[in-house]
Order: C-alpha cells, then structure tokens, then sequence
C-alpha cells in the first residue's frame, strides 16, 4: 500500500490535532477535555506509526512508540476520570471554572 | 472521520459528543488498517474503543444528566480557539508541504511475532524496560483510581476498578 503518499496521511493526523486542540481551548466541560485529549494522542499515534511505515521500514520504534502511549492514555483517562468523579461528589459540578479553590 | 471529530468537539450534548469520538476512533483504526496495520488497528479498537468510551461514558452518567444542553461556550472564545487551530494547522501543513517527504521504497516487513520479541528482549534495541516501566505505571493509576476514588459511594469505586483491570489485563 504505498501508493497512499505520506504527506495525505499527515494531512490527516494534522487535521485531527488541530480539532483536538480546538476542542481543548473552546469546551469547559472536563469530561469533553478529556476527550479532545484521546483525538490529541491518536493523531500524535497516527504520525508515529506512519512515519515508521514510510521512512523507516526496516525497524519498530514508531510501533512500539505508538503501543506505549496507548496504554499511558488508557491508564491518564482512568486516572482523571477518577479524578472527575471525586470533584463531582464534592462539587456537584465537572465544569473547570468551578474548581478555583486551590488557584491561589 | 475528520468529521466525526469535529463534532466530538462541537456537539452540545455530552451523550452524542462521546458517540462522534467513538466514531472517530473508529475511524482512526481503519486508517490503521489501510496502512497495513492490522495489530495496532486491533489495540486501537480494543483498548479505545473497548475501553476508554465505555469508561467515559460510565463517567458522563455518573456525573451529570445526558439529555441536558451543555451550555453555549461564549463567542470569543470560540473565535479565538478556531483562529488559534486554523493557524497552528496551515503552519503545520505548510512546513509539511515544503519538507516533500521522500518515502524509502522498501516493503515494510511487519509481524507480530517480531513486536512480541522486541517487547520482551533485554539486548540492544529491545523495549523490555519500558515494558516493565509502563507495568508498573498501571499498578500505580489503578491503585491511584482506587484511593481517589474511594469515598462515599463505594458502587463507583468498584466500577472504575473493574475498567482499569481491564485494560491492565489487555495490556498484558
């Protein structure tokens, strides 16, 4: 399949960051965060992957890259959606303005 | 796909908003699979798909109503975030553009077997450290879940364990 040129592929996962960090920057809702987070990591996984198929074709690395962050993203949105729900019971809110008390 | 996304991040109501990102999810597990991916297409499936919406979704009926109107986010803010991704994206693509990528022709040999040996050889250029790195940072997130969610009501804590040593038990 290298028909597909590599610069399409980067299109891609470039577009995909960009909504992510446009989600990131508009929403207020900490669950919707962690979700343009999940789109953030899976163009970066998209880019490592693509590069080890089309530049580098004779090792792993980006493979193996792309495994790790999987499972470290599995394990961060675990951990904040704890996170979350421990400030929902204490706060009966998710919404990033609430949660000031330790600003200043 | 691209899409989908967008209206992961756009969608006002919560619910439909993790239903786009479980279609864009999707949609980056078949770019995988035209890449000729086929075992990162199936992690990207099993642990995001599988797992990290269904734990997000668990959390939006956990914490709030999901047929409820998320508020309107204000106007400036939404000009200044699609000014600020519309710029960063013709930044990136231009240098992308300008870079002209040139692909080495080789076929790209690809096997499971081969991540299998390089995930677990101590030698050279194989990943066993961070393998047991990365282990060792699960048993502290689900740990970490468990004491921070441990509180009151002990129904969610035993839910959010359950995910987390599901996903421990899909990584290993």
């Amino acid at each position: 399949m290298s028909s597909v040129p590599l610069s399409q592929i980067l299109f891609v996962s470039t577009a995909l960051f960009f909504i992510g960090v446009f989600g990131f920057l508009t929403r207020r809702n900490m669950i919707t965060m962690l979700m343009s987070l999940e789109l953030i990591l899976n163009s970066v996984n998209i880019n490592f992957v693509a590069f080890n198929k089309y530049l580098y074709p004779e090792k792993l690395d980006g493979v193996f890259f792309a495994i790790f962050i999987i499972t470290i993203a599995a394990a961060e949105a675990a951990v904040a959606i704890a996170i979350i729900i421990n400030l929902y019971r204490s706060h009966k809110s998710i919404d990033v303005e609430d949660a000031t008390e330790m600003k200043y | 796909m691209l899409g989908a996304g967008l209206l992961a991040v756009t969608s006002r109501k919560i619910f439909r908003s993790a239903i786009w990102l479980l279609f864009a999810l999707i949609g980056v597990a078949g770019l995988y699979f035209w890449m000729d991916m086929q075992f990162i297409a199936a992690v990207q499936i099993v642990i995001y798909v599988g797992g990290i919406v269904v734990l997000i979704i668990f959390s939006i009926f956990l914490t709030q109503q999901s047929g409820k109107e998320m508020p309107k986010p204000p106007m400036m803010r939404v000009i200044a975030g699609a000014l600020a991704a519309v710029f960063g994206f013709a930044l990136a693509y231009l240098l992308i553009y300008q870079y002209g990528f040139s692909s080495a022709n080789q076929p790209f040999n690809y096997d499971v077997s081969a991540i299998g040996a390089r995930m677990l050889s101590t030698g050279n250029d194989g990943f066993s450290l961070p393998f047991e790195v990365v282990s060792i940072l699960l048993l502290a997130a689900m740990i970490g879940c468990i004491v921070i969610a441990m509180g009151a009501k002990p129904e969610i804590r035993k839910e959010t364990k359950i995910e987390i040593e599901e996903q421990e038990t899909i990584e290993a």
